[in-house]
């Protein structure tokens, strides 16, 4: 599969900005300056990217408690984002929803959801009102290993089987539901065939690469664009930091880290297959890592400045109008 | 004007909704029924018969069957909801709400509040609510005093054909989720109701009676048997204000505060058992703003702290009876 320049830089630079994003983003909290419970994304960038680069706005995403990478693959305002996170009322969602909340629905963004499995329902809603609108839109919902115990999970994919809508259910594996392994967690040897066996065909990649993640993405979103109702995607890729910003991490295996991010890190693959055949150069890739560095750094600067929300923005936003009552 | 019963009017109010606003549709279990069966698609139009004739009229995208999953029902008209779209979904019972609670509360009711005031999610669940047919247990709740509980929802319990379709038609158009609790004892029960499209605007009260001794706030199928109640307690001169509430939330505090400063006592009735119930709620509401125009302690009638028995003498017991509430009026003024 030859993918243009001018999308393999881009996919190169989403990628990267995810990845700064979060570490700047670890940082800070670890100076105190973030408040909150936070879930850091890293490791799994090529999963967001290599999907949300065949989606265009229209499109939706719902995203899960590790939402920062989706929003920003789905081209949330990184800016806005930082804001969010450190609660400013100029924020993304004007400091009310956070970390976990992060939402641009303009931009096709429904939303990160602090509730595990709390997202692929309402996924299976946007497809449904692009069936019924006919109007060749598809709805990804992203979620983890954790998600597929849980019943919602399960309701959504034969929802979206019973009434043929463009879904696709991505599943990113990352081997760990906070702090139990999927071996644990999963009953069965095969999670690919018990999902399969809901009525519809999964695709599995390879998380740390994105060419692997955007060619089976390409497969799932074409089936569920063409009517052909829902689609699965698998991505296996472990999370280079904890559950949530804190955890000690008692389930990693000796040296577990230190390989993933040696031999599973998704920026640097990416560079050696691309410099390695001639499409990109270190140059370019180097320019854009200059340039992310600069645009992240702009946005902390920006959310340390910005300003702070006041006790009456509490009952704001409840309601679009809640009368007179 | 012509007489139709409350299921016909919500029924009418679909109908009419669906066909003047092509975003609007219906989901839910047997909304149309008989799929895949020998039966002809269509033809339950729900199990208390609410979505007659829509799958009819409207066809399989916008009538549509969901299997039994609640969480997904209310998860997809979410969805839908926050792309445009008008979804009503039937949750059969309101008992459900115990399997798809996620959906309705951190889901739908939090988006616009979490996405910072970004979002719209014009959707509205409808629920049949409440007990009367010897149901048990899991099929006789109320539920909306739960719902009353959350911010970002708002939550409509009719008491009459009337307003059934006034309200229902509101909650369509309105750009806020809406709970819709058609309590299911009053199904049969039937009244004037126009032809043509109207709306009743939430946080407005019904004045069901005026009186000058004491002030009754009833819910839902609470209405008509403490409307039942005063009508009776007029042979001893004895006359109330009948307050319905109609909505939950918003609530009309206005009208409840004026009627008790006016009569100084206070009689609140719903079939729901007492703990964090809507009767405590009133109460305190009367406590807290109206104290010093209070001639009375404040009477709370409802269910006991039980879940709803099954028996029909239990529960005949359990629901507030037209003389318990009677009793209860009688009380304020002793």
């Amino acid at each position: 599969m030859t993918i243009p320049k001018e999308k393999l830089l881009r996919a190169y630079r989403q990628m990267k900005t995810i990845r700064e994003f979060e570490e700047r983003t670890h940082a800070e909290i670890m100076n105190g300056q973030i408040p909150g419970f936070t879930h850091l994304y890293t490791g799994q960038e090529a999963n967001a990217v290599g999907v949300c680069e065949h989606l265009d706005e229209l499109d939706t995403i719902i995203s899960t408690h590790r939402g920062h990478g989706h929003c920003i693959a789905k081209g949330a305002d990184v800016i806005g984002m930082m804001k969010e996170l450190f609660g400013s009322s100029e924020g993304l969602c004007k400091g009310k929803g956070g970390s976990m909340h992060v939402a641009d629905i303009e931009k096709g963004i429904l939303g990160a959801n602090g509730i595990v499995a709390g997202g692929p329902p309402i996924s299976v809603g946007s497809a449904l009102a692009a069936k019924i609108r006919d109007n060749g839109r598809v709805a990804v919902s992203f979620s983890g290993d954790g998600s597929v115990n849980q019943g919602t999970c399960f309701e959504a994919m034969n929802l979206a089987v019973v009434l043929k809508v463009p879904a696709i259910f991505v599943i990113e594996n990352n081997y760990y539901s906070e702090h139990t392994n999927i071996s644990y967690a999963v009953g069965c040897d095969d999670l690919k065939a018990r999902t399969e066996a809901f009525g519809f065909p999964v695709f599995v990649a390879d998380g740390s690469d994105f060419f692997s993640v955007y060619e089976a993405a390409g497969k799932a979103i074409e089936h569920a664009r063409t009517g052909n109702g829902p689609a699965g995607l698998f991505a296996e890729q472990g999370r280079f930091h904890g559950h949530f910003v804190g955890d000690p991490q008692y389930y990693r295996a000796e040296g577990e880290l230190d390989d993933l991010r040696e031999n599973s890190d998704c920026l640097k693959v990416f560079r050696n297959r691309t410099t390695a055949t001639g499409e990109v150069s270190h140059e370019e890739l180097d320019a854009i890592d200059a340039e992310v560095l600069a645009l992240i750094d702009e946005a902390v600067a920006a959310a340390k400045a910005a300003p702070r929300p006041t006790a009456e923005q509490v009952v704001e936003d409840v309601y679009v109008n809640y009368g007179n009552a | 004007m012509p007489v139709k019963t409350m299921r016909d009017a919500i029924n009418e109010a679909l109908h009419q909704a669906m066909a003047e606003d092509d975003s609007v549709f219906v989901i839910g279990e047997d909304v149309a029924g008989c799929n895949g069966s020998q039966g002809e698609v269509g033809s339950v139009g729900g199990v208390f018969g609410v979505t007659g004739g829509l799958y009819k009229a409207f066809g399989p995208n916008r009538c549509i069957d969901t299997p039994i999953s609640e969480s997904a029902i209310v998860g997809a008209a979410a969805g839908a909801a926050l792309v445009g779209m008008r979804p009503v979904a039937e949750i059969m019972f309101a008992d459900f709400i115990g399997v798809c609670m996620d959906q309705i509360v951190n889901q739908m009711g939090k988006f616009r509040y979490m996405f910072g005031g970004k979002s719209t999610c014009p959707a509205v669940i409808r629920f049949a609510s409440g007990g009367g047919f010897s149901a048990a247990s899991q099929h006789s709740q109320a539920m909306y005093q739960i719902l009353t509980a959350f911010p970002g929802l708002k939550v409509v319990v009719p008491s009459n054909a009337y307003d059934a379709k006034g309200l229902l038609l509101q909650a369509i158009r309105d750009d806020d989720p809406v709970m819709f609790f058609e309590p299911k004892a009053l199904y049969q029960e039937a009244c004037e109701v126009p032809d043509e499209m109207y709306t009743i605007p939430f946080g407005q009260a019904a004045y069901v009676r005026e009186g000058d001794d004491c002030t009754v706030v009833a819910f839902g199928q609470m209405v008509p048997r403490a409307a039942a109640a005063i009508d009776a307690l007029e042979a001893e001169g004895i006359s109330c204000d009948l307050i319905d509430p109609r909505t939950t939330s918003p609530l009309d505090e206005g009208a409840i505060l004026e009627s008790v400063e006016a009569t100084g006592r206070l009689v609140v009735v719903d079939e729901t058992p007492p703990r964090c119930s809507l009767t405590a709620d009133i109460a305190a509401l009367a406590a807290d703003k109206a104290f010093h125009s209070l001639k009375a302690p404040i009477k709370q009638v409802c269910a006991p702290h039980s879940p709803t028995p099954f028996s029909p003498e239990l529960e005949a017991a359990y629901i507030p009876s037209a003389e318990k509430i009677m009793a209860a009026i009688k009380a304020t003024l002793a």
